[in-house]
């Protein structure tokens, strides 16, 4: 065996193991865990294949980032598993048959899949060659050329989800004190504080 | 070259530079209170492209390596999109500005979806479709909650999301398949890939899956179950655009989808289509007869003329389709008018949606009664109405299709659906006196839509407007 090819199963293993554990594990601080475990390892096998640049989007993007995210989001929310385990004991006889029948079906479909007669090739085409054509390069020329369309849709989408949360979430309350920078800013000290007089017995 | 690409786009990139532009300025200057100057912009906006796009009627052009198409069929589907957007949103000014609903964000939400819409009506590949699609869906989610303190409203919004996103999966599932099949995304690629011959087990369900999450976005039965509660829980405007626009692009897109990527296989998806328009009919017509809300009742109303629709498609051929974008037209005419009279109904300034508060309305507002029985008549497809004729072109094109038992089913349900319309015909005329009346005055605004769409239902006998022939050349684009 080869150093790249032990690299491969390595990296395999631990990306299945941990994938399974995502799903498996009882702490749901845990399973983030487990995910950015698969992460990584999935960044590695992005190396083998030659894909440097989309190892390290995936590292500093999904680990960095997204993981980071659902770790926050995880321990902020009160969400109690137990009870929605509970409810979903009640509903999984039947739940399971429909999933079991589906999932045989599916099996049964992959069993006598046949693709059309160019589609490797097809599928083939839109990869070059690495040793012609660094990977930056590459998907840049596939995201911002080639998909420039998809690339503005999906910016347009994330705009709609953005203003959806604002819309959805934002109240303006009335009588809160907010920062007024400005106002600090130009603040005269000199003026801040006044000293005064009080005779004995009067007030102000 | 990337500026010839740019030019084919062009309508769908003024539009969303619009939406952002508005957005930044709103947010800069009046927030709310610019709000209506919003609305009329965007309505103006939308009504000058819907006539520059339907003016400048060219050859097909494709865009982006065919992943956009600009053909006749889509320029119909985007004209009316744009128009019956423009004039929903002109209506619920009024209706938003008495519930002290209307924000900014409304009009911007409504402009991206639109953007969406009209992605989804010329794509030319699945991940146009899907981008399209999902960008149209998300801005619904949103207009539908967008009573954030009201009960239904919330409700309405999340439900639609959660099955939105399930009909989401459904496709992306179907997509997969299919591209796993042909090795390419490009509808035309798909097509050249099938040949002639049967299609393998793994791509029908491919296909199966894409029909799945397009008939969830025409509300055909049976994946109608969210259209009732998010119609009858979004604030009155937005189940009026929801009624109108969406279905027009997604009944478009569905057509695109069967004809440009499955066009030479009619025979395996016509059945699954016969399937969900004889169950639409007939469930749209039974479910609506127990609805005393008007809003639920064109939620009903909806499903079963969706199945309308779809017969058209049945055949699988040009005339079909033509069938099927003149019965679109006309719904959604229909639809205009009648939701613009549902947003005029109040009582106390409060908003009224039972059928039962119409009693005797007759006697109280003439003009705007006989509007809506003309409107009602139209809906239920009683002769000399224009809604008859979208009806009997699809039957007429399921019939010359060979699907006779089909059309035979279409009629029956018409009858039956029939029953719901009149009935609040009854109640208008010969209902008995009550002190549920309405009262209140219809913004002009509202009151001119409905009387002009009134008006359109007994004027358009005469030639549809010219409907009938623009659709017959949009249909011979998609199917030649």
């Amino acid at each position: 065996m080869t150093l790249g090819e032990f690299a491969f199963y390595a990296f395999s293993v631990v990306t299945v193991v941990s994938g399974l554990f995502v799903v498996l594990a009882r702490n749901p601080v845990h399973s983030v865990l487990w995910l950015i475990l698969a992460f990584l390892s999935s960044a590695g096998l992005f190396v083998l294949l030659g894909a440097e640049f989309v190892a390290m989007l995936m590292v500093i993007v999904y680990v960095g980032a997204v993981a980071v995210l659902f770790l926050f989001v995880v321990m902020m929310l009160d969400v109690d598993f137990t009870e929605l385990k509970a409810k979903m004991a009640a509903y999984f006889p039947i739940a399971g048959l429909i999933g079991a029948v589906f999932l045989a079906q599916l099996v049964l479909v992959y069993g006598v899949w046949k693709s059309s007669d160019g589609a490797a090739a097809l599928r083939g085409a839109p990869t070059p060659d690495p040793a012609e054509i660094h990977n930056t390069l590459a998907i840049g020329q596939l995201i911002y050329d080639d998909y420039i369309h998809l690339f503005q849709a999906a910016g347009l989408v994330l705009l709609v989800a953005m203003i959806g949360a604002i819309v959805l979430t934002l109240r303006h309350r009335p009588n809160v004190k907010r920062q007024n920078v400005l106002a600090q800013m130009y603040r005269d000290p000199a003026k801040a504080m006044e000293l005064k007089d009080v005779k004995p017995g009067q007030g102000l | 070259m990337i500026s010839d690409d740019l030019s084919v786009v062009l309508p769908e990139i003024i539009l969303s530079v619009y939406a952002m532009l508005a957005l930044v300025g709103a947010v800069y200057t009046g927030k709310d209170k610019a709000a209506p100057m919003l609305v009329w912009t965007t309505s103006a906006l939308m009504l000058a492209l819907a006539v520059w796009i339907g003016l400048t009627a060219g050859p097909t052009e494709t865009a982006f390596g065919g992943a956009l198409i600009d053909d006749g069929f889509a320029r119909f589907a985007k004209v009316v999109v744009l128009a019956s957007a423009a004039l929903v949103m002109l209506m619920s000014q009024d209706y938003m500005r008495r519930q002290k609903t209307l924000l900014f964000e409304f009009p911007v939400l409504i402009t991206l979806a639109v953007v969406g819409m009209m992605l989804m009506v010329s794509a030319g590949d699945l991940m146009t479709l899907y981008m399209g699609l999902e960008l149209q869906s998300l801005a619904l989610y949103v207009v539908a909650a967008i009573r954030r303190d009201n009960l239904k409203s919330t409700e309405a919004g999340l439900k639609y999301f959660v099955l939105g996103a399930l009909s989401s999966g459904l496709l992306l599932y179907g997509a997969s398949l299919t591209y796993g099949y042909s090795g390419t995304t490009l509808f035309a690629g798909i097509l050249a890939s099938i040949g002639d011959g049967p299609i393998g087990i793994g791509l029908l369900f491919g296909l199966v899956f894409m029909i799945t999450g397009l008939a969830f976005k025409v509300s055909a039965v049976p994946f109608h179950m969210w259209t009732p509660d998010v119609y009858e829980g979004a604030p009155t405007p937005v189940t009026a655009f929801f009624a109108t626009a969406p279905k027009m692009a997604a009944m478009a897109l569905f057509a695109r989808v069967l004809f440009d990527a499955f066009g030479s296989v009619p025979g395996d998806w016509g059945q699954v289509i016969a399937v969900l328009s004889l169950l639409s009919m007939f469930l749209g017509a039974f479910a609506g007869i127990g609805q005393r809300n008007f809003k639920r009742l064109m939620a009903y109303s909806s499903i079963a003329h969706m199945g309308f629709a779809l017969m058209g498609l049945v055949a699988g051929t040009a005339l079909g389709v033509q069938a099927m974008l003149v019965y679109m037209a006309i719904y959604v005419t229909m639809s205009i008018g009648t939701f613009a009279f549902i947003m005029g109904m109040q009582k106390d300034g409060q908003p009224v949606v039972d059928i039962r508060s119409l009693n005797m309305y007759a006697s109280v507002e003439p003009l705007k009664a006989l509007a809506l029985m003309m409107l009602l008549f139209s809906l239920a497809g009683v002769p000399p109405f224009v809604g008859f004729f979208g009806k009997f072109y699809v039957i007429k094109a399921a019939v010359d299709g060979g699907y006779v038992w089909l059309a035979v089913a279409g009629v029956i349900a018409s009858v039956i659906s029939a029953f719901y319309y009149l009935r609040i015909v009854f109640y208008m005329y010969f209902g008995e006196e009550g002190d549920r009346r309405l009262d209140g005055t219809m913004p002009p605004v509202m009151w001119g839509i409905m009387m002009v769409a009134s008006f359109a239902m007994i004027v358009g006998v005469v030639n549809l407007f010219g409907v009938e022939g623009l659709a017959l050349a949009a249909a011979q684009t998609l199917v030649n």
